[in-house]
């Protein structure tokens, strides 16, 4: 009994050298996050949705040099890519992005919900803080065995369909609310969209959780005849593969998609990278971030920039989600939330 | 545990050393596992209730138990094929064998998942003959078990092969010279001395399979109610805002995981005093 | 060892050594090639190119750092608790026990999540770290703390039955001819488990190197900053890019390898340490 009473009388030792350990561990990061000051280049991180990879990279790359011939500095962009809701999850829990370019708006309502994101963000850049749009297209097999045209195709038996989960991505959001709203659009009634939604989710091959591994799915996997796509992955993934791979069909009506780009306001005020991060979502809306939108296939806001960039886009009636579903909150709440309409589709399959 | 205190007391060090281990285990696992306890009991019995028996958390979940219990059984007869082949032949490749057992638990589950996605995809190696014969591999549950069988070898392979090669064969042989006829020896003899190790390993498999991430999310289809894991509804959960839910779910694997554990110790318990 | 007599028939024992080869080429040789024909299928000039892209050498170097301080700390940790454990009798320790067995069987995504839980913004400690500028989760602290807790097990596993097998008998007598604590730790305990020690270290090393469930969850995935190799595996397999994606797993590939290897070889020498 001597030899516990005495043993127990040191482990002092011990847990100093542990708690030693662990603030070494936390001071790991904490330095360079903190040395982000004016002499050093700045450093700034932009969290956004899966497609955008490559348009990003032009778009860092442009900006970083007329970032330095306006003002001498450097200034390096971070660049981190998931499921736009995942991306908004992360930055809620503390990831310190300066930028938030994400694939719907109702994503960055949510840091806005919690104070990171100042109330009425939309408002603060030109055409509801989205410097490009997109469409959702389709993407067929060559020579479109399965004659594939408009929504109403993909609720047909036997056509396998490609696209990713709306609860975890932000296009697969875009593309149920496109065959939704064609409905609408084309004068029918709720019953009439939710029995082509029911259809085309029935015919649903493989839900991934984001945008880019549905492409993968299809067209690497060789799955399903159809991958509903954003029209700006669609012609990516046209480029990477080949025109004997995979066709592009466009919809006579589809919907308006509007990836907003917002900065993060408790971590650009926290970091003091406000300006930079501010010139940066600017840059965007400047001929040349147009030019590189429309030479990534994102259908820029300048009509003159799509022409420089030798791009045309082809002519679809679009619709926005304000137009048809009151604004995405109430889209979230009736389509995608848990006990929403996707679920019941799922569960009454 | 005959009397309460510690034996025996003539070392030093028991007290630091003791501190050492607990500090950790509390700083590293015991604490954020007890802010997930927290985070989920935050909220009112009923709305636990609620969150884990929606139907697509009980699809998941089942899918998750069944899957994974249907793999640790595979990997339990496929385990003892291997060790009793590599404990009790001998022929050239033996050792090489035996090291490659390994591969799976060595090999990142990254690396296995896409790997794995690549060869059984309808246009991969094994995927394409496979879906000629009209067995699509990728994307539904069976591509999931591969994955599950895949991880789990190891353990069961593991665990069988010191208990078989402990194994005196002459106990066969005096079963045999007895009268009693291959099959009878197995059975009388084997049996009883194997099920414990292969309990085990299965076990270890189910538990590994169980939670697994890395390794299945590319080959799994991920569709709601068909082919979509716990652990991915977990991620799921938290990406669109439901951190009720998925720490629901959540604390619902973490309570089977240590369901799993003590399931473990009694079989690690029982073939210790099978074998004395 | 002596080696064991066959009592099957010569066919039977061929069917299952034929078996036995079917089942390893199926589930482990066939991915391995998989893995290695994907990562030259442009040729080595682009294997050479996607492994020394400064991402990828970043992820190279990011892995290392997060293997170079979990190990140790679960070497000691695994030192510590085979002492507490395997030489002493106490009330609690098969529950210590099993709670040091419990990230083993805990979801990697449970894993992540609840440090997401612990140090995230919403989170009152979380909160505190971020109004203070330190990042923990989302940045190299969180990964590093991810990996210690699901390698947590894997010395401790090995030690713990080794020495408590290996009994007291050993240090009593260094206690009697009056040999002190360290003495007695480095000169007659050290040696007698050095073989089990070092396989457990190849196991926590390949498992730390190659995380990908609990670490994808606190990394955030900012390139050149937080993506750990396997993570850069993931980001590259989603870019079109699957030549680079499998030559960086080729990379863990080979990691892989060595840690099977030295397993092989540490495996032998510890049954050695079994009295």
């Amino acid at each position: 009994m001597t030899t516990r009473k005495k043993s127990f009388s040191r482990p002092a030792g011990a847990l100093a050298a542990t708690v030693a350990t662990v603030a070494t561990l936390l001071s790991l990061r904490a330095a360079p996050g903190a040395a982000a000051g004016e002499a050093r280049p700045v450093e700034i991180l932009n969290a956004s949705y899966d497609p955008t990879r490559e348009l990003y990279r032009d778009v860092n790359a442009a900006f970083a040099k007329e970032y330095r011939e306006r003002t001498g500095k450097d200034v390096t962009i971070r660049m981190s890519h998931g499921g736009s809701g995942k991306q908004a999850r992360a930055v809620l829990d503390g990831l310190q992005a300066d930028v938030v370019t994400l694939a719907l708006a109702y994503d960055i309502d949510a840091l806005a919900d919690r104070g990171l994101v100042k109330p009425g963000w939309q408002a603060r850049l030109p055409h509801n803080s989205t410097p490009y749009t997109s469409t959702i297209v389709f993407l067929v097999r060559p020579g479109n065995p399965k004659r594939i045209l408009e929504w109403a195709d993909l609720a047909r038996p036997g056509v396998s369909v490609v696209t990713p989960n709306p609860k975890t991505s932000g296009g697969a959001r875009w593309n149920y609310l496109a065959a939704w709203g064609s409905v609408l659009k084309a004068g029918k009634g709720e019953a009439e969209a939710r029995a082509l939604v029911a259809g085309l989710f029935r015919n649903v091959a493989v839900l991934d959780t984001g945008a880019r591994g549905s492409t993968t799915t299809f067209v690497q996997r060789g799955l399903g005849d159809v991958l509903l796509a954003w029209e700006n992955e669609a012609y990516l993934a046209l480029a990477e593969t080949g025109k004997d791979r995979v066709e592009i069909v466009v919809p006579k009506t589809s919907i308006l998609a509007e990836p907003p780009v917002v900065v993060v306001d408790a971590v650009v005020d926290r970091r003091g990278t406000r300006a930079v991060a501010e010139a940066y979502l600017r840059f965007l809306y400047s001929p040349e971030g147009q030019r590189l939108a429309a030479k990534n296939h994102y259908r820029p806001r300048s009509t003159e920039a799509a022409a420089k960039a030798g791009r045309t886009f082809a002519p679809v009636a679009t619709f926005t989600v304000d137009d048809l579903f009151g604004g995405w909150r109430a889209a979230q709440k009736k389509h995608f939330d848990d006990g929403g309409l996707f679920d019941a589709l799922f569960v009454n399959r | 545990m005959r009397a309460a205190r510690v034996t025996p007391s003539l070392l030093p060090g028991f007290g630091p050393a003791l501190g050492v281990t607990l500090l950790g285990l509390s700083l590293v696992v015991l604490a954020p596992l007890a802010a997930l306890l927290a985070t989920s009991l935050r909220g009112s019995p009923a709305a636990f209730l609620a969150a884990v028996t929606t139907p697509r958390v009980v699809a998941a979940l089942r899918l998750s138990f069944l899957l994974s219990l249907g793999a640790a059984a595979f990997s339990a007869l496929l385990g003892l094929l291997l060790s009793w082949v590599l404990v009790r032949y001998r022929f050239p490749g033996r050792r090489l064998l035996d090291a490659l057992i390994d591969l799976p638990f060595a090999l990142p589950t990254a690396v296995a998942g896409i790997t794995l996605t690549t060869l059984y995809a309808p246009n991969g190696w094994l995927g394409a003959p496979l879906a000629r014969l009209g067995v699509p591999v990728a994307f539904t549950p069976l591509g999931i078990g591969v994955a599950l069988v895949f991880l789990g070898l190891p353990f069961t392979v593991r665990t069988l092969q010191p208990v078989l090669a402990s194994l005196d064969a002459e106990v066969e042989d005096a079963a045999a010279s007895l009268g009693a006829g291959r099959f009878e020896a197995v059975r009388r003899v084997l049996f009883p001395e194997l099920l414990p190790p292969l309990l085990t390993g299965a076990t270890l498999a189910f538990a590994r399979g169980l939670g697994e991430y890395g390794s299945v999310v590319f080959i799994s289809g991920n569709m709601p109610m068909k082919t979509e894991i716990a652990p991915l509804l977990v991620m799921t959960k938290l990406e669109q805002y439901d951190v009720a839910g998925a720490t629901a779910l959540a604390t619902i694997l973490l309570v089977a995981s240590f369901a799993l554990l003590l399931l473990l110790n009694r079989l690690e318990a029982w073939a210790a005093g099978g074998r004395r | 060892m002596k080696a064991p007599r066959s009592r099957e028939p010569r066919a039977v024992r061929l069917l299952l050594i034929g078996l036995a080869f079917a089942t390893i080429a199926l589930f482990l040789l066939v991915p391995l090639a998989a893995v290695f024909v994907e990562a030259f299928r442009n040729g080595a000039g682009a294997w050479l190119s996607a492994v020394s892209d400064p991402d990828a050498r970043h992820a190279v170097k990011l892995t290392l750092l997060v293997a170079a301080i979990a190990v140790p700390v679960n070497a000691v940790f695994g030192l510590a608790a085979g002492w507490a454990l395997g030489k002493f009798r106490f009330p609690g320790r098969s529950l210590v026990l099993t709670l040091i067995d419990l990230p083993f069987a805990v979801s990697p995504i449970v894993a992540g999540l609840v440090f997401v839980l612990a140090f995230g913004r919403s989170s009152p400690l979380g909160g505190w770290l971020t109004r203070h500028g330190i990042e923990v989760v989302f940045a190299v602290p969180g990964i590093v703390l991810a990996t210690v807790f699901v390698t947590f097990p894997f010395v401790a596993r090995e030690l713990v039955p080794l020495m408590q097998s290996q009994g007291t008998d050993e240090e009593e007598a260094a206690r009697v001819l009056g040999a002190g604590f360290f003495t007695t730790f480095f000169r007659v305990t050290l040696p007698n488990v050095k073989w089990a020690l070092l396989y457990g270290i190849v196991l926590c090393t390949a498992r730390a190197v190659g995380e990908f469930g609990a670490v994808s969850v606190v990394s955030g995935h900012v390139r050149g900053v937080t993506n750990t190799l396997p993570l850069h595996v993931e980001a590259l397999y989603n870019e079109y890019a699957f030549q680079g994606a499998f030559a960086a797993a080729s990379l863990l590939t080979l990691v892989a390898f060595a840690a099977m290897l030295a397993k092989a070889f540490l495996s032998r020498h510890a049954g050695e340490e079994a009295p």
